[in-house]
């Protein structure tokens, strides 16, 4: 019975959110939704037994990424006039439109499923040893491309964005 | 009783709202954090189906998820910068010299 009503706490703030992101004009208070729905959903990981994954999704997402966009944000200092006017073509209605009628039909479609419970988990599931095993033994090829992602990624930021390179 | 699917119902929720905030809002910086709200569900699934069968590989994955959306981010605001320093602006109709 707990366990329902923190569900239904964590999701439905979880989506209220989500929708403010996309709906607030200012990007400052859309990071700070997306901030309460980044912890919100580190909730749902770990009510699912994905402790380490919820502890990683509020150190690298909330923490370093967040944090990443704030800078951002406040380096940019927009001001009203630099936003310029939106664009709102019939052509993205109809687009948004689709996305929510099919969003409706594909819920409808999962809710009419079999349910079938979360069932047992073996011991130890979620852990950072279930998790260091996993990436360490099956994933270590893509756990070392990720490294090189990350290198790349750095790389091109800071290539990117510097005023001046050479 | 919370079965597999009322996860799903929410990552699907907060997968359609990134789709629709990449759709129609045209700020950058608000089209990244609704890619990354994208990601989010998409993790959200994925954690959800690899408890629903016990299996751990899922949350490996999402952790790789979450390392790609962390690079994603890190470009995605660099491009930001480079952009608002060479145009003053933010604004994504701004930005079609690549329209044929």
């Amino acid at each position: 019975m707990a366990e329902a009503l923190l569900f239904y706490v964590f999701g439905s703030l979880a989506v209220l959110l989500a929708l403010l992101v996309v709906a607030l004009k200012n990007p400052i208070h859309s990071a700070v939704a997306l901030i309460g729905n980044l912890f919100l959903v580190a909730g749902l990981f770990a009510m699912l037994d994905a402790h380490f994954l919820a502890a990683i999704q509020v150190l690298v997402y909330a923490g370093a990424i967040l944090v990443l966009f704030l800078f951002v944000i406040m380096l940019l200092n927009l001001q009203d006039g630099e936003l310029g006017a939106a664009q709102r073509t019939p052509i993205k209605w109809l687009a948004a439109v689709a996305v929510l009628g099919s969003g409706t039909v594909g819920i409808v479609l999962l809710l009419h499923q079999p349910a079938y419970g979360l069932g047992t988990i073996p011991e130890g599931f979620g852990t950072i040893e279930a998790i260091g095993r996993l990436l360490f033994g099956r994933y270590l090829l893509p756990f070392e491309a990720a490294s090189i992602i990350l290198l790349s990624a750095i790389l091109g930021a800071v290539a990117i964005a510097k005023r001046e390179l050479w | 009783m919370i079965t597999v699917l009322h996860y799903l119902v929410v990552s699907f929720m907060l997968f359609g709202i990134g789709v629709l905030g990449v759709l129609l809002r045209r700020n950058l910086l608000i089209l990244l954090m609704s890619v990354e709200l994208m990601l989010n569900g998409g993790n959200l699934a994925l954690i959800a189906f690899s408890r629903a069968h016990g299996e751990s590989s899922g949350q490996g994955i999402a952790v790789f998820v979450i390392t790609v959306a962390a690079a994603e981010a890190a470009v995605g605001l660099a491009l930001v910068l480079a952009l608002f320093r060479h145009r003053g602006k933010v604004n994504a109709d701004e930005f079609r010299e690549l329209k044929g």
